[in-house]
């Protein structure tokens, strides 16, 4: 077993980040590492590709002009980030999408957006509160 | 990439948007019903924020609020659900132009490896509604480093955008 100096290991990871906006390092590096994969517009074109279901590498290299070596490299980065996995299927070795990844970075900032949301909310009825103040003391001074 | 929680459907109200702009830049913006010299006080008086800061349904509350809001003045903000296991945003402020920026710098204390994030708020006064931007920078080295984060900054933009009409059809 391991032990970690991380003083954060008590803390509630998750909801922190979507109610900090902080990323650690464990939150940076996949969602590095996806969008690094996709800003490749090859590997894109891929990914877009396999939306429409799992595909060879052949298929997607005629698809795509590519030749196999290419396709096979962009596949393994892909595949490191976690964007596509690949299916057995007789001979041949089927590439289809995982949309977690894409899934995750979208997810944290909608969390992150609701957090802030509510926030604010609360917020309002602060600010209606100073208003109101405010036209009572003009109120006062006006008398 | 960005989600504005938007909904034609629904009265115009005021919404909050968050986007992200780099790998290390979020930015969050929301309008309120107020001149700016309001929504600056509720921003920055702690005894408000305490009353707002925190997030309720996440059971969160803002245990402790100090902020000396001048010029090299410093703030801390203590947090949590369990007061027994306090979290903590804290930094100093680097310019105060009342009632329309703030900058600040943001470390997050349980996270000091993460570094401090610069934040930079604004309020604009807009007819009877003041249009408030929060615009943080993560000091993510990590981030940045390496040819694969350079290779990146380029497409970046495209690829959210890009990102965004994927992730709708996967959704």
């Amino acid at each position: 077993m391991s032990h970690t100096s991380d003083a954060s290991r008590n803390v509630d990871l998750p909801s922190a980040h979507a109610w900090t906006g902080i990323y650690s390092h464990a939150y940076i590096e996949p969602v590095i590492e996806t969008f690094a994969a996709l800003a490749e517009p090859n590997r894109y074109r891929i990914v877009e590709l396999l939306r429409s279901g799992p595909r060879a590498v052949n298929d997607i290299g005629d698809r795509l002009h590519l030749n196999q070596p290419q396709v096979s490299k962009h596949l393994r980065v892909l595949k490191e980030a976690g964007l596509v996995d690949v299916q057995p299927l007789a001979q041949q070795r089927l590439y289809e999408l995982r949309p977690q990844p894409l899934r995750k970075l979208h997810g944290w900032l909608e969390r992150y957006r609701r957090v802030w949301e509510e926030s604010f909310e609360q917020m309002d009825e602060i600010v209606e509160e100073l208003k109101a103040k405010e036209k009572t003391h003009e109120r006062h001074r006006s008398k | 990439m960005n989600v504005t929680g938007a909904n034609e459907m629904t009265a115009p109200t005021n919404r909050t948007t968050v986007e992200r702009r780099s790998d290390r830049e979020l930015v969050v913006t929301r309008s309120f019903d107020a001149p700016a010299r309001i929504v600056w006080e509720a921003w920055t008086r702690p005894d408000l924020l305490k009353r707002w800061w925190a997030p309720r349904s996440l059971g969160v509350t803002l245990f402790e609020c100090e902020a000396d809001v001048r010029v090299g003045g410093s703030y801390r903000y203590v947090f949590g659900r369990d007061p027994k296991q306090p979290m903590a945003f804290s930094g100093t402020y680097q310019e105060v132009v009342h009632p329309s920026r703030l900058v600040f710098t943001q470390l997050f204390e349980q996270m000091p490896a993460a570094g401090a994030a610069v934040v930079t708020a604004t309020l604009e006064e807009q007819g009877n509604k003041t249009r408030f931007t929060l615009h943080a920078l993560y000091p993510s080295k990590e981030a940045l480093d390496g040819a694969v984060a350079s290779g990146m900054e380029r497409g970046m933009r495209d690829t959210y955008e890009q990102l965004e009409q994927l992730v709708a059809t996967l959704a």
